[in-house]
Order: structure tokens, then sequence, then C-alpha cells
């Protein structure tokens, strides 16, 4: 990790409060299994509206199921969930699909669709929830792909761009549709520190120009810190704390600091929780779409 | 002892647990079949249509680039079925009757047959090829956050075009088999092509050519569910999609083989 003081002052240039207390998404008391397993034991959280919302947590902390719960991916076992003011177990089909077409993501793997071009693949929201004509279309494409900086790209086919680029294109078809939160799963992951800084400041600039929530899931401190309004620790399913930078970095809890400083923690597994998982007691698949 | 003991509550264990995935397996295919005309109907409905476009493009790639495999293998099994035909009566010395065996062969049960296996080799595996690979790579999981209904982006563009495009795969299918088999027929017995036609249309209902085109369109529904159901199964990455894919096509083929038995058996009791 680098020095706190410096990450502080590269912060001090960038960093901006979340604009008012209203809350873009509220979990309350958050529990789900896979299996018999408790994977999240009660988390609660809220992200606030123009937050940028950093959840950090080591291997198998919940983190990326929160994610996936917060992108409403996932089946709750109990707990309570509201996305833009609507609880989205009471609302209806419609409803829910309309809050939906507010929110974006930008998956780890960029998830773009291999048999579009990258410009396909950013009308496509467009092409399925609005009455545009094509050639509008194809303009608000290039808008976005001129955010992310790459223009001149909409041609070309996914397989034909970098590690860098894909995650590019991915937060350009992300934010197409102007969304109200935007999810992004591991934006640093596997790329070098210039093009994962570069994407930092990319989160940042989007934050800025388009007023939007943002929430991250990332390992990468460096990235966290700089680009964090607040920070979630998830530990074991549950939150360790929440809080801003200056306040995870001024933690004095052990696990926090570990997490940290990189300190692995004891193996405490419980004896047949490890024998279920050698097993494959706990395998989570399904044959559902 | 009590080894033995554990081996066997194993075993059961293992028989319970493919006989549920079976039935899930069962049921997740039903739902798939319900949701996917539920889109086909009320799509508009829900200001999400099926688009066109998805549908004439699964219909190239299931129907339109099926075609040249589809008439070479139809006619070579009409030839097939030719010569064993003429072998057999010849020994009643009954050669000139072989029409009948090849007009009712071709049209209830060789091209419907023929046509299944080879969309389910083609097109079934590729549904479940690509299904399984946006699975592992997050695609589907990128289309629900987006608003976009998976089964009625995925599924219902690839049933829809399965069910106009077998049957009529395997009407070019009945088609090109009958002409083959009449070009070996009059090669060999001298018949003409026009006797050969007359016959045929003597023989031939439309009662048969609904069962074989009846059949098609349950081979249709088979292939496309069991690809999907197959391919959102896939678990592990790229070894999971080529297991999904390799599975899809062997269960297809099943499928195929067993329905067109459980057919011919109630349709010939009727």
């Amino acid at each position: 990790m680098r020095n706190p003081q410096s990450i502080m002052e590269e912060r001090k240039s960038r960093h901006r409060p979340p604009t008012g207390p209203t809350a873009v998404i509220e979990v309350e008391d958050l529990v789900t299994h896979y299996g018999d397993r408790m994977i999240l034991k009660g988390v609660s959280m809220q992200v606030l509206e123009n937050e940028i919302m950093v959840i950090m947590g080591g291997s198998g902390s919940g983190k990326s199921t929160l994610l996936r719960h917060l992108m409403a991916l996932e089946v709750k076992t109990s707990g309570t969930m509201r996305i833009l003011g609507k609880d989205i177990d009471r609302i209806s089909r419609q409803e829910f699909l309309d809050v939906r077409k507010k929110l974006g993501v930008a998956f780890q793997s960029g998830a773009l669709f291999s048999s579009m071009t990258v410009g396909e693949n950013i009308m496509l929201p467009l092409y399925e929830h609005t009455d545009l004509d094509a050639l509008t279309m194809e303009i608000m494409a290039r808008m976005k792909l001129e955010v992310v900086e790459l223009s001149g790209f909409e041609n070309l086919m996914p397989s034909e761009l970098s590690g860098g680029m894909i995650k590019r294109a991915a937060f350009a078809r992300a934010i197409v549709m102007d969304p109200k939160v935007l999810f992004c799963d591991e934006p640093s992951a596997g790329l070098d520190p210039v093009v994962a800084s570069a994407l930092d400041d990319l989160i940042l600039d989007m934050r800025d120009a388009m007023g939007m929530s943002i929430v991250v899931v990332t390992h990468e401190l460096d990235s966290a810190f700089k680009i964090a309004d607040r920070i979630t620790i998830l530990d074991r399913g549950d939150i360790l704390m929440i809080g801003t930078v200056e306040e995870v970095l001024a933690s004095k809890s052990d696990r926090v600091q570990a997490l940290l400083n990189r300190i692995p923690e004891e193996d405490t597994m419980d004896p047949d929780e490890y024998l279920n998982r050698l097993v494959g007691e706990d395998n989570p698949g399904t044959a559902h779409l | 002892m009590a080894a033995q003991k554990l081996s066997a509550v194993q075993k059961i264990e293992g028989i319970g647990k493919t006989a549920v995935a079976f039935v899930e397996s069962v049921g997740n295919g039903g739902i798939l079949v319900a949701e996917s005309f539920y889109w086909l109907l009320f799509g508009i409905r829900e200001r999400q249509p099926v688009r066109l476009s998805a549908v004439i493009q699964q219909m190239m790639e299931i129907g339109i680039a099926a075609i040249p495999i589809i008439l070479m293998l139809t006619g070579t099994i009409g030839v097939m079925l030719a010569i064993q035909g003429i072998h057999t009566l010849r020994i009643f010395g009954a050669e000139s009757r072989v029409t009948i065996g090849i007009a009712f062969s071709v049209v209830r049960e060789f091209a419907p047959l023929i046509t299944g296996i080879l969309v389910a080799g083609r097109s079934g595996s590729a549904l479940a090829a690509r299904i399984g690979t946006m699975k592992i790579n997050q695609e589907i999981d990128a289309l629900k956050v987006m608003g976009i209904n998976p089964t009625r982006f995925l599924v219902v563009p690839a049933l829809f075009a399965m069910l106009l495009m077998v049957p009529a795969l395997t009407l070019l299918g009945i088609f090109m088999g009958l002409f083959a088999a009449g070009l070996y027929v009059n090669a060999d017995l001298g018949i003409s092509l026009a006797a050969y036609a007359h016959d045929t249309i003597d023989i031939l209902s439309l009662d048969d050519l609904g069962h074989g085109l009846g059949k098609s369109c349950i081979f249709a529904v088979l292939i496309a569910v069991i690809g999907v159901v197959n391919g959102a199964g896939v678990q592990g990455g790229a070894e999971g999609v080529g297991k999904a894919t390799t599975r899809s096509v062997v269960q297809a083929i099943s499928a195929i083989i067993v329905t067109d038995m459980l057919f011919a058996f109630v349709a010939t009791r009727g």
C-alpha cells in the first residue's frame, strides 16, 4: 500500500462529499445463503446520492455477493432492500423494470456481447428501452465512447480490444442510459497500474459529470482510497466498518488494519464447513437464466 | 461392513441427486417454454417485444445454413432406402412396390429424424455453447441489470426460429429424400420419375405429412429447450461450456429418438 499521506494529498484535488443525505440504495439486515452456508449475515448499509461507495474485503468476505444483491441479481433469505426509494420486494414487475433502467453495471470481465460490435453493445439498452431512431442512437453511442476516451472504436469487435479498453467500453454501455447508480465490479483487476489509475480517474470524472452514485467492489487499496467517498469493509459476511477514507485509515480495529496491511488472517474455518467445501456441498450452481 | 453401508448410502444418495437434478431440468425446461410463449404473445404489452431481426438472424443460422447438409443427408438416406427396399422386395418379386416403403419411411420417419438430429448437432449445441459462454462471461447478468429479460432476448428468437425452420427443413428433406430415391428407382427398376411421383402422391395422405411435420415441431422445442437448459446450467468456465455442449447434443438426440418412437406408437394406434 502507498503512503497514506500521499493518498490523502492526491484525494484533496478530486474528492467531494456527497451532495445530500438522500439514499439511493438502502439495505437493512440482509441475510443470504448459498445452500446451507450463510454468506451475508445481516448486512445494513446505505449508498448516498452522488457518492462513490467502495466495498472492500478479503476473498470470501461476501463483497461480490453483496454487489449482486445491490444489483437485484440474487434472491435474499431475509432483509429489506430499497433501490431509488423503491422496496424491490413490494413493487410490480413494471416498476422493477423501470428501476433497472436506472442502473448501470460494468462487470469485471466487461461482459460485452462478443457477437456485437462495440457500438452495438453500447446501443443495446437504447435499442431495447427507447424509441430513438438509429442515427440518434449512433450519436449517443459515440458520445459515450468519447466520455470513456474510445472514440473511433465503435466498429471493432470486443475481441479486438485490450483489457483496459474492454473495461472502458463496458463503462460506456453502463452509462448510455444515464443511470442514477453505476455498479463496478473490480474495475482495476488485471490491469497495469497506469491503466488502472486512468480508470479510477474515469470513475471520478463520470461521477462529477453525470452526478450519479457509484458502487465499486475492489480489493485494490490504492484505487479504493483514490476514488472512495466512503468505504464499506466486509469480513466473513458481516460489515466490519463503514466510514470515510480518513476514518478507515485511522481505524484501530485489528481486522481493518490486517486488511490494510495485507496480513493474512489465521485459518479459523469450521471443520464441517471445510469438509463441505471439499466435497462440493456448497456449490450454488443453478440452471436458471 | 460400515464402509459397505456408507458406500450403499452414497450410491442411493447419488441416485436421488440425479433424479432430483433430472426433475429440476424438466421443470426448468417447462418454465422456459411457458415463459417463452408468454414473451412471444405479451412482449409488446410488456414493452419488450420479441425482435423480428433476432428471429430472422436465428432462422438464417438454424435453417438456411443447414440446407446443404440436410439435402445431402436426406438424399443419401433416400437412396439407401431405395437400395434396401429393392433388395428386400426382390426376394418376393415385389420390387416394383418399393415406392410404398420409401414414401412412408421418408415422410413419416427418416426426414424428420435426420433433420432433428442434424439440427441438434449443429444448432442445439451452438445454443448451449452460446448461452453457457454468456453465463460465465456475466453477459446474462449484464442483460438483467440492463432490464432486458434474457429469456425474451436470447431464448425466444432461437425457439421461434427452431419452430419455423425445423419443419421447413424437414419438408425440404422429404422432397430431397423422395427425389433421390426416385432417381435410384428409375435407374435400377426403370420406373419413370413421373410414374414414381404419381405412385408416391397416391400412397401418401396429408395425415402422413402432418405426422412428419408434427414430430419435427416437437423436436424443435426439445432441441431449443435442452440447449438452453444445459447452457444456463454451465459451471466452471470453458470446460463447463464444453461439457454442457456435449451433454446438450447427447440429450437432444436421445430425446428426439425416444419421442419419435412414442409418437409413432401413439399415431399408429389412432
